[in-house]
């Protein structure tokens, strides 16, 4: 794999490469990764990959252009300056638009990167996917099937290079476990998937993963279509930080400063409950989406969002914060082969004060814990904020578990979800997907079924 | 030796042998795929030419089959010593010793397939003629209606080489241009604001623009964004829906098309499995997928593993007659594969995916299918969708939607999902419709690889489906 440094050196010599008044940047990566997947106690797929990536941005009187490339080969990288400087001449020229500027601003140095990834034979690898699928097929006699169970990790170097300034390189490794147990129903066969991902084979929580797959897949058996009607929502820290994912969408720059979001000029008002604190916190090394420069090269520091559902600010990168009049809050979000868009690192909420999930539960009259919600892409219109996702889980009546039910939605919107949150647990979590939250409820939501 | 592939990187000699190498001492299979791809992207957003971006992506992915193991390595680097590396690489995985190039050796023959026809490269058009598209539709969403408040538009042309060998003797190639166009508008209204979208995209070149109006598209855009402003929330419950023709070929992708994938069946994982010959669906329902429609979004030549795409009838009349196959299920069935092997690029191992996924035509008038429904939904727009292929539960998007009562068409109502059983909705269709049509460009996402996938229906009726919207 090649080095950060030798990466930063290839990023560099293109930098040097600008002419006067023009603003070059260049992001380029390496990685090696491997993912085997087992199927039955045998290899299904054992994959060995290397990956490389880079790309040209190229700024000129206020026009960009961008070219990227798969490949870190002389003869490729050679094309892409001028394909890139090319691009620019179609694009109309921005006053806002340019690179990031050090700020002054010093970077939190940290790595996620594990030495003990190398060592990790193939033969181990294949061994955690093989366990884990044995472990969910003996944990519950009504477990019929595993779909697959599967490991990957990898092993990323990245620099970025540009010509105010910026000169970073860091390397990152990653461990991650999936699976997707079956159980039979009748006709049907109800799935449960789970997953666990962290800087290397010993961080992951297998016994999590497996009690998680098996716990939905048998708790669905059975179910079926609820009647129509308000109810409240009961959701774990992993279904919590899908709908906070959404919401920090919605406060992102570009969503603000091109009027497509329903929060745009509500800085300062109140648009959640006061039960609701969110923050984007990427030097908090415990979470998986912790980095100390952002895509652009800026250093990563703590932005508030939102205080007691007071809307404090939108997260910006270069362009969208000069758009906005303030200041790069070092959100942007890239690989090496696209363009930064602003977005939070460690979207994080602090813990509330009532308590367990199961005290959540005891606490709700007429609700639905929830297992999964499906839809994402096609059911939140983050620009209305019109949201419609299918869901199942099971029934709560006067705080108890009751029957489980599936094939039926939940609606209303992003605004009156973040007002109607009631309850905030205290088991605020890390997550595979880089957010940090706790359990918490959510009233008057719309379910349609009969 | 055989004749060269035309277009292509790698020469014959050095394709047999990664395969011999690849296969080793004792594999049933080896294949290397080879893809080029070149993209440009072109995108105007809040009134101005944002970006231009162009993409250059090129490597190979060597597969090696070995009993129930599948050894998979993928590589960037396309020359010789890049190829034979991976090739080792992709062996060992698979639990084989990489041969050493002495012994008997791997041949391949070039099996041409046609590609498919492009009357204008995009590569070869100039930029301004792409931006000036961009233009028009941006101005004509904006003179549309005062209440449009923001315009995005974009325009993407990619050009895809691929190679695909085996140590079946196969060699064949393929040269897959698409070419999409899309605008999206923001309007602005007391309620707050609601968006509306269109998009075209072929399996052509630039011609596409010689039949599609980008001004058309853009006011279609804008007027579905400016008519949700007015729109009231959808029902709750179970109510009939009618479906429009074309976009709503997505129900058909979700409700029954991913469980008719074999992977997923042999696993059983589909509430599909063990039911062929069966009736699965209302006697008016039959399905085809079809990866040989010309121009259409799905199409292609070969498939990824080399097999020239096939139209194949899924649902036959009600009855299911054939699920989707690619290489690997139909070698370990002992059959052939239904040219559905498809993958995202170099670096994914192959699996079944649908092309072009469409039910075929009925003879109802499509007024009179409206014209029973006393209190239910019309959808004339569906968005993308996502289904657990066990259970059969689906949902999808409307994001043009309104209410049915007493036989005709009234509000507008704002966005929800619908929500089915795979099994159910298709024994409910209860009319079918004589205006069959093609939706948009899809992409279809399974084990997180997308491929691009085309959808069709003609109006439709399902006699209860659940609406989930927010109105009691």
């Amino acid at each position: 794999m090649s080095s950060p440094a030798a990466l930063l050196d290839l990023s560099q010599s293109l930098v040097d490469r600008a002419r006067p008044g023009e603003q070059i940047e260049v992001a380029t990566s390496h990685s090696t990764s491997t993912t085997v997947r087992a199927y039955r106690q045998e290899v299904e797929s054992f994959t060995t990959a290397t990956s490389a990536a880079i790309g040209v941005r190229v700024i000129d009187g206020g026009r960009v252009g961008y070219a990227s490339a798969g490949s870190l080969d002389r003869e490729v990288i050679d094309e892409l300056l001028e394909q890139a400087r090319s691009n620019a001449r179609f694009a109309e020229p921005d006053e806002h638009v340019g690179l990031a500027e050090p700020d002054g601003v010093e970077p939190t140095l940290f790595e996620r990167f594990s030495e003990a990834l190398a060592d990790v034979t193939s033969d181990e690898k294949i061994a955690i996917a093989f366990e884990v699928e044995r472990r969910v097929r003996a944990a519950d006699a009504r477990i019929t099937g595993v779909r697959t169970a599967a490991y990957g990790d990898s092993t990323v170097a990245f620099a970025l290079a540009s010509t105010t300034g910026i000169a970073f390189a860091e390397r990152a490794t990653s461990a991650s476990v999936s699976v997707h147990a079956l159980a039979a129903d009748g006709d049907r066969t109800m799935s449960g998937g789970a997953g666990d991902a962290a800087a290397d084979p010993a961080g992951l929580d297998l016994d999590g993963v497996v009690e998680r797959a098996v716990r939905q897949a048998v708790d669905l058996i059975g179910a079926s279509k609820p009647k129509s009607g308000p109810v409240s929502l009961v959701l774990d820290p992993r279904v919590s930080s899908s709908i906070l994912g959404v919401i920090a969408g919605t406060l992102t720059g570009g969503r603000i400063v091109k009027g497509r979001s329903p929060f745009i000029d509500r800085v300062g008002e109140l648009i959640a409950s006061p039960l609701l604190t969110l923050s984007d916190d990427p030097l908090d090394r415990d979470a998986l989406g912790a980095t100390s420069h952002d895509g652009e090269g800026l250093a990563c520091r703590p932005v508030r969002l939102i205080t007691n559902g007071v809307l404090d600010g939108f997260l910006f990168d270069a362009y969208t914060a000069r758009r906005f009049g303030t200041a790069s809050t070092a959100s942007a979000q890239r690989g090496a082969r696209s363009l930064p868009s602003p977005g939070a690192h460690v979207l994080s909420m602090p813990a509330g004060a009532s308590g367990s999930l199961d005290d959540l539960i005891a606490g709700v009259d007429h609700g639905i814990y929830v297992f999964g919600l499906a839809g994402f892409h096609s059911g939140i219109n983050p620009v209305s904020g019109d949201l419609s996702l299918g869901v199942d889980g099971r029934m709560i009546r006067n705080g108890v578990l009751a029957e489980p039910i599936s094939e039926a939605t939940v609606g209303s919107t992003l605004q009156r979800m973040l007002l109607g949150i009631t309850h905030v647990g205290s088991d605020r979590t890390y997550l595979p997907g880089g957010t940090v939250c706790p359990s918490m409820v959510i009233g008057d939501v719309m379910l349609s079924g009969d | 030796m055989t004749p060269d592939a035309p277009t292509l990187l790698i020469d014959t000699d050095l394709i047999e042998r990664v395969l011999t190498t690849a296969r080793g001492d004792g594999a049933e299979f080896a294949e290397i795929f080879v893809e080029d791809v070149r993209s440009e992207g072109i995108t105007l957003d809040d009134g101005r030419i944002e970006n231009l971006a162009t993409s250059r992506d090129r490597g190979a992915g060597i597969r090696v089959l070995a009993g129930s193991k599948t050894g998979f390595a993928h590589t960037s680097d396309l020359t010789e010593s890049g190829l034979l590396a991976a090739a080792r690489a992709a062996a060992e995985s698979a639990r084989i010793t990489p041969a050493s190039l002495d012994g008997e050796r791997i041949e391949v023959r070039f099996q041409p397939v046609e590609a498919a026809a492009i009357a204008r490269r995009p590569e070869s058009v100039d930029t301004d003629a792409k931006v000036a598209l961009l233009r028009r539709a941006n101005d004509a969403a904006r003179a549309h209606h005062d209440a449009i408040t923001q315009v995005s538009a974009s325009y993407a042309d990619t050009r895809r080489r691929i190679l695909v060998a085996n140590s079946d003797g196969l060699l064949a190639t393929d040269d897959q241009t698409r070419t999409r166009f899309a605008v999206n508008c923001v309007a602005t209204g007391d309620t707050g604001l609601q968006t509306g979208s269109e998009s075209v995209g072929n399996t052509v070149g630039f011609e596409l623009f010689d039949t599609v109006d980008v001004d058309r598209l853009a006011t279609e855009a804008a007027d579905r964004a400016i008519t949700k402003l007015a729109a009231r929330p959808a029902p709750s419950g179970t109510l009939p829906v009618v479906i429009g023709p074309g976009s709503g070929g997505v129900l058909f992708h979700e409700a029954c098309g991913h469980g008719l994938e074999a992977d997923l069946v042999a696993k059983g994982a589909s509430v599909f499995a063990g039911r062929l010959g069966e009736l699965v669906a209302s006697p008016l329902v039959t399905l085809i997928d079809d990866g040989t429609m010309p121009g259409e979004w799905g199409n292609v030549a070969i498939d990824d593993e080399g097999q020239p795409a096939a139209r194949n009838v899924l649902i036959e009349n009600g009855v299911l007659v054939n699920y989707m196959w690619d290489a690997q299920r139909a070698r370990t069935e002992g059959r052939e594969s239904s040219g559905n092997g498809r993958r995202q690029s170099y670096r994914h191992l192959p699996m079944v995916r649908m092309t072009n996924t469409y039910l075929a035509g009925g003879t109802s008038d499509p007024a009179d299918i409206i014209a029973g429904v006393d209190y239910g939904v019309y959808v004339a727009r569906l968005g993308g969708g996502q289904v657990d292929t066990g259970s059969g539960d689906f949902v999808f998007g409307m994001t043009e939607a309104y209410l049915i009562e007493n036989g005709e068409i009234t509000s507008p109502l704002r966005e929800g999902q619908l929500i089915g059983n795979g099994p159910k909705v298709l024994q409910l269709i209860d009319a079918v419709g004589n205006d069959f049509g093609m939706g948009g460009p899809g992409t279809c996402g399974k084990d997180g690889q997308g491929v691009p996938v085309g959808d069709g229906v003609p109006t439709l009726r399902v006699k209860e489906m659940t609406i989930g919207g927010t109105a009691a």
